[in-house]
């Protein structure tokens, strides 16, 4: 079974329950979580001009650090992140390799001037979790049928796709898993 | 897109900075396109002799030939391909000289991700259309703007001048005539040389759907939006996605729906009834009536700020009767239509005949002419059109004011004993009448109609 290390980045991200989204992604994906308790620093990706972190470099160092610890890294922060070119990414990782990293800054329903809803919440980190593993599992955007590897530029496509992976992702999943 | 396999399509980046290249590409990477990346104007000529490149996102600032010049190039020799230009900062004049230059589209860095995915699914669309049916759109091309449009009088020869002007703009159109003088080919020409033409040209006639449909077919609705909606439904507006929408009777549209239409023009989005994610509204619009609109909007019929948003470019169709000189043309091109279409061997008009075609008055304009050389070429036995194939109205002297008014006479019983009989309901004597309601509430008040007490 494929072990992840779950690993928190700058801070920890407010109003979200880590070991509750570990056992999630145990239910949904045959693998291990292992949660490292304490955030490593990611100073080094800020843009001060934009004041959004770089994932491309997040992820570098994740690998670089991590040499010999989980099979697979998922880098999870309260930061905003950002690629070049693009205005800002919800998360990014490494197709069918070992990292992934994903933000809560825009899962936040208050980023949208709405009340804090804290369920709503867990579900988008779930299912930005599940989407960023899928990637490093090789999947590509899915489309077509209703699956967390649809892709999402907005938040409401995050909220309108399944937490779950359709049939064909399941079936790679399981065959790489 | 259905059915389409994202890895057909390749994505070139052309970018000096190597972060670019590579999120970029990575981003792409995850939808299953096919990538291939430059540095530079020299490395994107070479990769465009090894690869078949379908899609090119371009970098204007690069150290040697720059964005602009390499697009230059590149259209010497390709015209296929489709260049979407990134610029850092941009200038209009850039922008319109890229475009003008044959560039797709244009964004500026940083572009938000889902602007750049809908860049690129419009980009995706065009090639899809492009592989589907090459042939038969260029027939179609060729139908919409040469054989349709018939004109060679000064007005028209205008009317084709403020086409080709406005066509390649993102204006938003307005145009004026009579019914029967063509405004929806002229709408069709607008689009057709246009940027948008790869993407459907969806036309709408406002004055033929019920006020009621007209929000769910306009905006769409989601499933369970109310009862009997089962399906989620595309409206028009969502249709019309990177082409052109076309209201026809534009001023039959009820004042609900001038609201609803006026937002969705402010704010570039709209949601489906019943729905609580925005969706962009990316058409361009065209609308069309044979109303005075001023006049509607001194009556409190039409919206005025909704008139300023649409009366931007005007274009307005002559009626036949004032360009008499392409009625020749018109006839000829019309005979030939149908007899080619109905296999009859009719290809002349007598003199008689076509002074007869000359000094009528038209009021249903180029349609009323095609229909008469329609019925013409069905009853002809001789292979000449004659006066006797033409419709009896036309024989005999011209339409003159007198005969009008007894017209107008036999118009007003009509419409007066129509209102009668259907108790005054506007709506239903306006659908029997076959007729907008605004044209009704016109006429009521032109021939100064009262509703009994
Ligand atoms: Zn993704
Ligand atoms: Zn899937």
């Amino acid at each position: 079974m494929t072990e992840i290390r779950l690993i928190p980045l700058g801070a920890h991200p407010r109003d979200i329950a880590l070991d509750t989204l570990c056992a999630r992604l145990e239910r949904v994906i045959p693998v291990r979580l292992q949660l490292q308790h304490i955030p490593i620093d990611i100073d080094f990706a800020l843009d001060p001009s934009r004041k959004q972190y770089h994932s491309t470099e997040i992820l570098a160092a994740l690998l670089e650090q991590n040499s010999t610890t989980a099979q697979k890294l998922l880098g999870i922060t309260p930061y905003d992140l950002f690629v070049p070119v693009l205005t800002f990414v919800f998360g990014q990782a490494q197709l069918n390799n070992r990292a992934g990293v994903f933000s809560t800054f825009r899962l936040h329903n208050e980023f949208y001037g709405l009340p804090p809803a804290r369920d709503i919440l867990a579900d988008r980190c779930f299912k930005e979790a599940l989407h960023e593993l899928g990637h490093t599992f090789g999947l590509r955007h899915c489309t077509g049928l209703p699956c967390v590897m649809n892709s999402s530029t907005y938040v409401e496509d995050i909220d309108l796709k399944p937490a779950d992976f359709c049939l064909h992702c399941h079936e790679h999943l399981h065959s790489v898993c | 897109m259905t059915a389409f396999d994202p890895s057909e399509v390749t994505i070139m980046i052309v970018d000096d900075e190597q972060s670019v290249r590579e999120s970029l590409e990575a981003w792409f990477e995850d939808d299953g396109y096919t990538m291939v990346t430059a540095e530079n104007a020299a490395e994107a000529l070479k990769q465009m002799q090894e690869h078949q490149i379908d899609i090119i996102l371009l970098d204007i600032k690069m150290p040697g030939m720059d964005g602009l010049a390499l697009q230059d190039r590149i259209r010497e020799f390709n015209q296929e391909v489709i260049i979407i230009i990134i610029t850092a900062f941009a200038t209009v004049d850039t922008a319109v000289r890229a475009l003008k230059a044959g560039a797709f589209d244009y964004t500026t860095k940083p572009v938000d991700p889902d602007e750049l995915s809908l860049l690129v699914r419009n980009a995706v669309e065009r090639i899809r259309l492009q592989r589907e049916n090459v042939a038969l759109r260029e027939s179609i091309d060729h139908l919409q703007f040469v054989d349709n449009i018939v004109g060679e009088s000064p007005q028209m020869q205008k009317v084709f001048e403020l086409v080709k002007t406005v066509a390649p703009t993102d204006s938003t159109v307005l145009i004026l005539g009579e019914s029967g003088t063509g405004k929806e080919l002229i709408a069709r020409a607008v689009h057709m040389n246009s940027k948008r033409k790869y993407f459907p040209i969806i036309p709408v006639n406002c004055g033929a759907i019920p006020e009621s449909l007209l929000e769910s077919e306009l905006f769409g609705h989601e499933k369970g939006a109310f009862t009997g909606a089962q399906y989620r439904r595309k409206g028009k507006f969502e249709m019309a996605r990177g082409g052109t929408l076309f209201l026809d009777e534009i001023g039959t549209l009820g004042l609900k729906s001038q609201v609803d239409l006026l937002r969705v023009l402010e704010d570039r989005e709209f949601h489906r009834v019943g729905g609580e994610r925005p969706v962009k509204a990316d058409f361009r619009l065209i609308c069309a009536t044979n109303l005075n609109l001023e006049d509607a909007v001194k009556k409190g019929l039409f919206r005025e700020d909704l008139y300023y948003r649409i009366n931007v470019f005007t274009i307005t169709l002559p009626p036949l009767r004032e360009r008499t000189a392409d009625i020749p043309l018109l006839a000829k091109h019309f005979l030939h239509q149908h007899a080619t279409s109905m296999n009859k061997h009719v290809d002349e008009i007598t003199e008689e005949a076509m002074n007869m075609l000359l000094s009528y008055e038209w009021p249903g304009n180029v349609r009323e002419l095609e229909n008469a050389i329609e019925r013409a070429v069905v009853i002809n036995r001789s292979g000449k059109i004659s006066p006797d194939d033409l419709p009896l109205q036309m024989s005999g002297t011209p339409v003159t004011s007198g005969k009008n008014l007894s017209l107008a006479d036999v118009e007003r019983r009509h419409i007066q004993s129509m209102l009668e009989e259907n108790n005054w309901n506007i709506s239903r004597t306006a659908d029997l009448l076959n007729i907008d309601r605004v044209t009704l509430y016109n006429k009521i008040e032109k021939y100064g109609l009262k509703r009994p007490e």
